[in-house]
């Protein structure tokens, strides 16, 4: 038997006190689709960036054709022939495909030679693609393609596709997996990261389930069943149950009722069919893989993007923590009163017929820095100069001082050590004990599980209502849309 | 800041532009030098032109300061919005056309009630012609930055259209409109060319001062042009909104400036009414930091150097053109002093008031 292509031996990585890779073994063989499962963060991403030089492990051997080797960039990488396609488009949208692909492997551009090269890359490839199209033109899925012509140009024999499906709409993603599949039976070798168990099983020949680092099967796709290899991905740990003590619940404050909307730009499925409701004092998690939808039911919810069909009812005031502190939560330059002032709108009490008192408004910034516990010297100081978790504390003080009635947290842990995360989700509760009803996405099911009363799944767009006290791995496979394959047949 | 500003703060957001100001004299002094010409009579005619005799301060200074403010302080606003209006010498002329038109109509009316109407047009006339790229950008996405820059030739035709058609004078000799009637004509103090366009533009900054500083519209203004995502998640604004009445409010001020030269200081239309108003505004809003009353001093600042560059090309000899070396250098040392400027291409908000 040949040496495998590409293996990755006992690969370590540590990400300041996490552990991202703990010793995980991965084998490619020659030309077969091997496809990486696994939950968020369970290091699939990390293994595919060691692989293609982008990040250095800590300890491990890689082997390419049994020999040992190191890869210290991308480019060396290439050398080795190793193309990778990224979760998001890397071109540049006014290049036409042949500057783009030029621009990738290093050809010299221009001319009719360029685009001759070009055409026999992608007939070669059995990927044909209009040379002079513009890349910005192209269709989410004629674009993927020039991402994998793009990985292929320098030789590439190893593929590594990062979650290629995730931009694409349903009937592109098949498309595109047939051509991985047409790609493999020109003996390129395809590493398919995805945490679409479907996927896996539709296209794979092997399939390698990584959990919290390290590896937990390896098999063969037509041994595997959809739920077993679920249960590999989500451990078979008894899930906590999510039920709690909590406040007695009050009125409905959110109602949603066959609620539609468009997927924000850059992918996602957007929410194709959601209806549920929400009442006071509950904390209330949702759960969805990346680009499932929550990202826009949040922002509809907040009054910032308008469903294209539905209802939506919301008891105001509305309070909305953003994903992305500096680039949505705050002005960075602004200082903390001035961030307080914009957050309250015309409603405060420091603002009289659109006059502003900023005396008032400065004391009362002055205020929220010793409630919520803020480590800034005054209320004066950039927004921009607090670190990650003060930034976070100021945001969830200002969402907190317009009394909401809803609150909406869009990953509010993100960039926060252990402590300041825990403190965020203290928050939440503490708002809900006050009569607020949370609703609040994370992207870890087990913080979620552990912050929230009951849970709503959204799969593929659709909003799935679980039990309260649903066990961990039936919200998982939801998550995963098993559920629904399960009832399908 | 919420306080008011102390001096020390005051002290540092002075030294930039003041640091800027001195190097542009020294490279003005080195320039001289070395073609030729002795430094100090040429300064000495500089400042003399400039502030040298009440006349020169009443009849030059002055009035070439109003068009300058008037502009400056609708590019500060628009800057401070996000919205990079260039084209203030276009909405210029087509504030001075309309102003022209309208007031040589107006001959009958009382001046009071004149006079309020011609600068009226004048607005009307900038604002229409900044509603353009304001509605490209919004609907279309079309760059303001370019839109602005490229309608400032289509008004400069229109112009040169105006005077040699419609608005050309009765006999049909000259490229220019008939002197504007006594009753559109701003009043002057009496022995100078000063007009009470000077305290329009003072009531208008002392405005936008407030507007800036103690208003939540101002405010959220702000937040729009350093964030405009962060305005709409966490303020609730429209920062499109924000955004297109920025540059259609400086589009007025540019108008106004345009009505006021014509209403106040020429009396007549014709081409080349601008020596450049509309760009030399651009760097008296980013000397000043976009803080309104410092475009007041930035604004006079300018004024005096191209009234003292006419006498020192009459008394030295030495050509005009020198000064926009100077005007040219304090904005280098501006935008490399300030790095958010760099980044931008702006001058960050003034931190000592807003």
């Amino acid at each position: 038997m040949p040496a495998p292509l590409l293996t990755l031996a006992a690969i370590r990585k540590r990400y300041g006190s996490t552990e991202a890779l703990r010793g995980a073994d991965f084998s490619l063989a020659h030309g077969e689709i091997h496809a990486l499962l696994g939950e968020n963060g369970a290091g699939k991403s990390t293994l595919m960036k060691i692989a293609f030089g982008l990040v250095q492990p800590d300890g491990g051997r890689i082997l390419v054709d049994g020999a040992e080797v190191t890869i210290r960039n991308p480019l060396a990488a290439r050398r080795l022939g190793i193309g990778m396609v990224h979760q998001h488009f890397m071109d540049i949208p006014v290049f036409t495909v042949a500057e783009n692909i030029a621009l990738a492997a290093g050809w010299p551009p221009g001319g009719r030679g360029l685009r001759d090269r070009v055409r026999r890359l992608a007939e070669e490839a059995g990927l044909p693609l209009d040379p002079d199209a513009l890349a910005g033109e192209l269709s989410a899925g004629l674009r993927q393609r020039l991402e994998v012509l793009k990985a292929l140009a320098g030789e590439a024999r190893i593929l590594l596709l990062d979650e290629p499906t995730s931009v694409l709409p349903p009937s592109e993603a098949d498309t595109f997996l047939g051509l991985v599949q047409r790609l493999r039976d020109r003996g390129v070798a395809t590493i398919l990261i995805t945490h679409k168990l479907q996927e896996a099983l539709a296209v794979a020949d092997r399939i390698t389930v990584l959990r919290a680092g390290v590896v937990v099967r390896t098999s063969a796709a037509g041994a595997e069943r959809a739920d077993t290899l679920a249960t590999a991905m989500l451990g078979s740990a008894p899930g906590r149950p999510a039920g709690r003590i909590r406040a007695a619940a009050g009125d409905v404050v959110i109602g949603v009722y066959d609620l539609v909307i468009p997927a924000a730009t850059g992918g996602g499925t957007g929410v194709r069919s959601a209806s549920f409701q929400i009442r006071a004092g509950e904390v209330v998690g949702l759960a969805a893989v990346e680009g499932n939808g929550q990202r826009e039911l949040l922002r509809a919810l907040a009054g910032l993007v308008p469903p294209t069909h539905g209802t939506i009812q919301v008891t105001g005031p509305v309070s909305f923590i953003p994903e992305d502190r500096t680039s949505e939560g705050q002005v960075g330059e602004f200082s903390l009163t001035e961030n307080l002032v914009l957050s309250q709108g015309r409603a405060a009490p420091w603002v009289r017929r659109g006059w502003l008192d900023w005396a008032a408004a400065r004391r009362r910034a002055g205020e929220l820095l010793e409630r919520f516990d803020i480590r800034a010297p005054d209320p004066d100081v950039a927004a921009k100069l607090l670190s990650g978790g003060n930034q976070q504390r100021q945001i969830i003080a200002n969402a907190m001082e317009r009394r909401p009635r809803v609150l909406l947290a869009e990953n509010p842990g993100r960039g926060l050590d252990l402590r300041a995360t825990m403190e965020v989700y203290d928050r939440l509760r503490h708002a809900a004990a006050d009569g607020a009803a949370v609703l609040v996405h994370l992207p870890d099911l087990d913080d979620l599980l552990e912050v929230a009363d009951r849970i709503l799944v959204l799969a593929g767009g659709e909003l799935i209502p679980m039990p309260e006290g649903a066990p961990r791995d039936l919200i998982g496979r939801a998550m995963l849309g098993t559920s629904v394959v399960a009832a399908a047949g | 800041m919420p306080r008011d500003p102390t001096l020390r703060r005051l002290g540092q957001a002075l030294r930039t532009p003041v640091l800027a100001v001195m190097i542009g004299l020294a490279v003005l002094v080195i320039g001289l030098a070395a073609a030729g010409y002795p430094p100090l009579p040429a300064l000495a005619a500089l400042w003399r032109g400039a502030l040298g005799t009440p006349d020169a301060v009443l009849s030059a200074l002055l009035p070439r300061a109003i068009p300058l403010i008037l502009i400056g302080l609708g590019i500060g606003l628009a800057f401070r919005a996000g919205a990079f209006n260039i084209g203030a010498e276009g909405q210029f002329y087509a504030g001075a056309i309309a102003a022209t038109w309208v007031g040589l109509t107006l001959g009958a009316w009382p001046r009071l009630v004149a006079v309020p109407t011609v600068l009226l047009a004048g607005c009307a006339a900038g604002l229409a012609w900044a509603a353009v790229p304001a509605l490209l950008r919004v609907r279309f996405g079309v760059l303001e930055v370019i839109s602005t820059l490229l309608l400032n030739f289509v008004a400069e035709a229109l112009v040169s259209w105006m005077v040699l058609g419609p608005l050309q004078e009765s006999k049909h000799t000259y490229p220019q409109s008939d002197p504007l009637p006594l009753a559109a004509r701003l009043p002057q103090l009496p022995g100078s060319r000063l007009h009470l366009g000077l305290a329009v533009a003072l009531c208008l900054a002392l405005a936008l001062w407030l507007f800036g500083r103690r208003t939540l519209a101002g405010f959220q203004l702000r937040a729009v042009g350093l964030n405009p995502a962060a305005a709409r998640v966490m303020g609730g604004v429209r920062p499109e909104r924000f955004f297109a009445a920025a540059l259609l409010i400086s589009g007025a001020f540019a108008g106004l400036a345009g009505a006021s030269e014509v209403s106040g200081t020429t009396f007549a239309l014709f081409q080349n009414l601008s020596p450049g108003f509309g760009f030399t505004g651009i760097a008296v809003a980013l000397l000043a930091r976009l803080h309104p009353l410092g475009i007041v001093a930035t604004g006079l600042l300018f004024a005096g150097l191209e009234a003292g560059a006419g006498a020192m090309q009459r008394d030295a000899g030495v050509p005009a053109v020198a000064v926009y070396v100077v005007e040219a250098v304090v904005i280098l040392t501006i935008v490399l002093a300030d790095p958010a400027a760099r980044r931008t291409g702006v001058a960050a908000p003034n931190p000592a008031g807003r």
